[in-house]
């Protein structure tokens, strides 16, 4: 058996260099095609009907008048007379047609009787809530009690931040086509490898003869996993229609309507602490609501989980309004929200920096060297000691400060296989049914394979996005660069020992005694005893090889290629018109650890994108629900905000790579760098304010509110 | 998007025979930055769509008698790009480079920013100008009314989205309004009109007219517009203030302030307006200026933030068009 362990730090060749996105050039010359540029010939096009109640019970539905409208094939509906709706947006009808205007105009011609039922859209006021707030249950560990009653100091805060969407930028959708007993599915989707076999059972084909093609997709940060009510509707109105295919994609209002959520959460914190900033006691009095099913308890307190002390309590709220999805992250970046905003309260009270504060309680963290480390390193990069100041300190109506968030996750590889083909004129092909949500994950590949067989990435063809390649876990949880990176490298070793084996007797040694680099196949060490790739490929004779690889995640820990516990800490400076409460980004440092990085230059990517998607969420980004009509007043990008580039400042990424971190193998990144951002930009708002805006984002009318008659001059 | 009928005429004259009695009949297209996207909403859904482009005297900027003219449909980019209104009317420049996408620079025009529809969250979802309920209820009052008005005691409560609205009613520009039946000439103060009741709209033009161009006296003026604005990304302001001061030497002889996104019409501060002359302009006298021009406000429930951001937008557009750095 090849040995499978990534070479040394110092003798990568590939890994570890800053290799810029195989597909930048196709995707932005325009030429990648993703599941929504997919116009095959007899396309039928979409629209769907959606609830415009909160809450209602359809009496009727006629479909005669949205039937008659020229160039309307086929009109299919989600749910029958008697059924009750839960949120506005939720499916009711798909109708598709020659054109897009057809289908329109036939959705408004649907007529729905209506029973219309009382709804609950909003849970910020956890009072009116009622019925809808279902208690989770209580969890106390230690005597919190007895610690809060001996703690020198007590803080207590109330701290919100709102639902929010995914808001990918290709919507939700699939284009599909249903002929005799094959279909064709197009999806933008996270999971190329488990489409088949999910849609196979929502339309009753074998997952067999479903084809699943995806080489690029718009973004889904958690929302894009299963096919979808439209994706197996848009599959039976093609079969009726002789296998015309069809396309659905949400529209714009949809999608930030239906297509997933991130949960919000509120809490009432308190803790308590010695009067040297040893934090003893928590307490937290949390509701959230991901929509009608109400929503989790975050994990708070937030990697600082062994205060000794702690007495969570929990309410879910049911809410008729769009259902949650996984969120990049899910709940993590509430919760070092939640726990990094009363902690940094609490270092106030306590007269102390919160970076000194964090630092004397790095113990209750599970990776305590590895926080102080990055605290110490995040300080260096925002010039925290000079820029940090008493909150509220300073002079005139602009105000700067500085905050801090933190954040932890797992990240460990998911399963994953992949296939690594050596053809006998030397080219080489890695197929994984993975997909690439816009992370690098297709460039890492071709990096693994070529680092492993001691070629450059251009003789590396890389096939990823089918079901026909080998299956390869969902894009969820930080664990595909894990996966493949571990499939890969075994696939690649194990072809690559196969052909040892074909070129040994030529140059007279055993195969254990050949090493593949700088595109040759040498003896150990020797390149003076050596054939060129081409020549020893030329020895497999007419037959190619075709070797698998796996990455097995009980088996993981044990060969050490990839792992899990990601930490991170982020910094934000803020500046605030003090008259306006209008926010501005001056810097975010980013400090952060995966592991092994296998790109670079990627690894960064994704941070930045996570660090301006803190940016949003703290600064802009809200669904707004009206209480009267039930409706998503903003499903729009207009008053759906999200920054822009002139509203991001500086961002400064620090990957936190070092011969510690990279000997534990392979980590995900995608989840853990967008955590705690949010906290960092909130404690930075505190901390030029000197007085806590409790409710991200931090508007102009939360901080103007948050002011009161307090005076900047 | 409703089915239409698309109209190019070369000359007012044909543009005028296309237009219809009702807004259902026909709309004017120009730079289609609004008209595109209430119609893919279906919020409005035209029969006949009259694109005013092609009319080759709707365009230009020019010296007419004592006035400048800006035709309708110079896009504001071109506004922008003007030497003579940069000289002039820097209240102008500042307000179209507030629009900070260069896309809705490029296309929008200055008729078409006067004629855009109102922004109103409920307005947009189909709830109506007047935003009303299931049963006939106002919904802003009790609803979500951060971006609503500050200055309106209802029935209507959106703000004009107009962004070069305050400019010009400081400017006291007028716009010249066209028809078959020939021309009339309203302040801009005048063009914007809050509705009272169902049907009605937020200016004064009438479905069979067009807005052929705007008129700026030439009187020199100084001149400021301060927008506090959320994002830089191109956002709504959340207020917006354009001042113009008669001086003499130092002091005030008369003061216009036109305060935008705070009202369904653009809003007159004729309070601050009437206090500033006679008075130089200082920190202190624009802050009570500020102050004055926001002693009426009736905010909603969730937008009394506005007042403190109009004050401070009144304060800031009065020190930047006297020159000076607060």
């Amino acid at each position: 058996m090849p040995d499978y362990r990534w070479p040394d730090m110092a003798k990568r060749k590939v890994m570890g260099q800053r290799i810029s996105r195989l597909d930048g050039p196709v995707k932005s010359a325009g030429r990648a095609k993703y599941p929504s540029d997919m116009n095959p010939q007899g396309l039928l096009q979409s629209a769907l009907l959606t609830s415009p109640h909160a809450h209602a019970k359809i009496r009727s539905i006629n479909l005669d008048a949205a039937k008659a409208i020229p160039g309307v094939v086929a009109i299919n509906t989600f749910v029958q007379p008697g059924a009750e709706v839960q949120w506005a947006g939720a499916e009711i009808a798909i109708v598709a047609a020659n054109t897009e205007e057809a289908a329109r105009d036939a959705v408004r011609a649907i007529k729905i009787d209506w029973e219309v039922l009382p709804h609950v859209v909003k849970e910020e006021n956890l009072a009116k809530a009622g019925t809808r707030a279902k208690a989770a249950g209580e969890q106390v560990t230690g005597d919190p009690e007895k610690a809060f009653s001996e703690a020198d100091v007590k803080i207590e805060g109330e701290y919100g931040i709102p639902v929010i969407t995914h808001c990918c930028l290709e919507p939700h959708g699939n284009v599909i086509s249903w002929k005799g007993d094959k279909v064709d599915f197009w999806p933008s989707t996270q999971a190329v490898s488990t489409s088949a076999t999910q849609l196979a059972t929502l339309i009753g084909v074998p997952a067999t003869q479903i084809s699943v093609t995806c080489d690029y997709m718009g973004g889904g940060f958690g929302s894009k996993f299963p096919p979808d009510s439209w994706g197996a509707e848009s599959a039976k109105i093609s079969k009726g229609a002789n296998g015309r295919p069809v396309k659905v994609f949400l529209d714009r209002a949809t999608e930030l309507t239906i297509a997933g959520v991130r949960p919000s959460h509120f809490a009432k914190i308190k803790i308590g602490a010695k009067s040297d900033g040893s934090i003893t006691a928590w307490q937290s009095d949390s509701w959230s609501t991901g929509g009608f099913g109400g929503g989790g308890m975050a994990p708070i307190p937030y990697v600082f989980v062994n205060i000794p002390n702690r007495r969570n309590n929990h309410a879910a709220v049911s809410l008729n309004a769009g259902p949650q999805r996984a969120w990049r992250a899910p709940n993590h970046p509430q919760a070092a929200f939640l726990t990094c905003s009363a902690l940094t309260d609490l270092a106030q009270k306590l007269n102390m920096d919160p970076l000194a504060l964090m630092q004397k309680n790095a113990g209750l963290t599970l990776r305590a060297a590895t926080y102080t480390d990055q605290l110490a390193k995040a300080a260096e990069l925002m010039e925290w000691k000079s820029k940090y100041h008493t909150p509220g300190e300073g002079k005139g109506t602009i105000r700067r400060g500085v905050g801090i968030g933190v954040a932890t996750w797992g990240g460990a590889g998911h399963a994953s296989k992949a296939k690594c083909i050596i053809h006998p004129d030397g080219s080489v092909e890695v197929e994984l049914g993975s997909q690439d949500l816009g992370t690098g994950n297709r460039t890492c590949i071709s990096m693994v394979a070529a680092e492993s067989l001691g070629l450059p990435m251009s003789a590396i063809k890389v096939k990823i996005g089918s079901n026909d390649y080998p299956a390869s876990g969902p894009s969820g949880g930080s664990t595909t660069i894990g996966g493949v990176s571990t499939s890969t490298r075994k696939a690649s070793l194990n072809a690559l020992e196969k052909l040892f084996e074909k070129v040994a007797p030529s140059l007279g040694v055993p195969p254990d005694q050949l090493e593949a680099v700088d595109s040759r196949i040498q003896v150990k060490g020797n390149p003076n005893k050596a054939l060129s790739w081409k020549q020893a490929a030329q020895k497999l004779g007419p037959s190619k090889i075709e070797e698998m690889g796996e990455n097995v995640p009980a088996q993981a820990a044990r060969e050490g290629l990839n792992t899990l516990g990601a930490s991170g800490v982020q910094m934000a400076e803020v500046e605030i018109d003090t008259e306006t409460g209008i926010v501005k980004m001056r810097k975010m440092v980013a400090v952060q650890d995966c592991g092994l990085v296998v790109n670079p230059k990627t690894a960064e990517s994704q941070v930045f994108g996570a660090c301006i998607m803190s940016i949003c969420s703290a600064l802009f980004e809200e669904r707004v629900m009206d209480a009267v009509t039930g409706r998503v007043l903003n499903p729009d990008m207009e008053f759906y905000k999200l920054a822009g580039l002139p509203d991001i400042g500086e961002i400064v990424v620090h990957m936190d790579i070092q011969e510690v971190h990279d000997k534990r193998g392979i980590i995900g990144l995608g989840e853990p760098c967008a955590i705690g951002g949010i906290a960092a930009i909130a404690n930075a708002v505190h901390n030029a304010l000197g007085v806590r805006v409790p409710m991200v984002p931090a508007t102009a009318d939360r901080v103007l509110n948050a002011i009161g008659t307090k005076r900047y001059a | 998007m409703q089915s239409f009928e698309y109209a190019n005429p070369t000359t007012l004259k044909e543009a005028f025979a296309a237009l219809g009695s009702s807004w259902e009949d026909a709309n004017i297209l120009a730079g289609g930055t609004d008209l595109l996207s209430l119609m893919k909403d279906y919020v409005h859904s035209p029969k006949r769509v009259v694109n005013i482009k092609g009319i080759k005297e709707l365009g230009g900027i020019s010296r007419k008698g004592g006035n400048m003219r800006i035709g309708a449909t110079v896009t504001l980019d071109e506004l922008t790009s003007n030497a003579a209104i940069r000289a002039s009317y820097p209240s102008l420049i500042q307000a179209a480079l507030g629009v900070t996408s260069p896309q809705l620079r490029n296309m929008g025009t200055v008729a078409g920013d006067l004629c855009q529809r109102p922004r109103c969250w409920y307005y947009r979802r189909g709830f109506g100008l007047l935003a009303k309920g299931p049963n006939g209820e106002a919904l802003v009052p009790t609803g979500e009314n951060k971006f609503h008005a500050i200055f309106s005691n209802g029935p209507a409560y959106f703000v004009s989205a107009s962004t070069l609205g305050p400019a010009l009613v400081a400017l006291g520009a007028t716009v010249t309004i066209a028809s078959a039946s020939g021309n009339r000439s309203v302040p801009v103060e005048k063009f914007f009109v809050a509705p009272t009741a169902d049907g009605m709209r937020e200016t004064d033009l009438k479905p069979n007219e067009i807005v052929t161009e705007v008129l700026i006296p030439v009187p020199a003026t100084k001149n400021a517009t301060y927008e506090v604005r959320q994002r830089e990304l191109v956002d709504w302001p959340l207020t917006a203030a354009a001042v113009a001061l008669r001086m003499n030497g130092s002091t005030v002889t008369s003061a216009s302030i036109a305060l935008g996104h705070v009202a369904p019409t653009i809003w007159r501060a004729s309070q601050a307006e009437k206090m500033l002359v006679g008075k130089t302009i200082t920190v202190e006298t624009a802050e009570a200026a500020g102050e004055a021009a926001v002693a009426n406000a009736t905010p909603l429930s969730g937008n009394r933030y506005k007042v403190q951001l109009t004050k401070v937008a009144v304060k800031r557009a009065l020190l930047a068009a006297a020159g000076i750095k607060a």
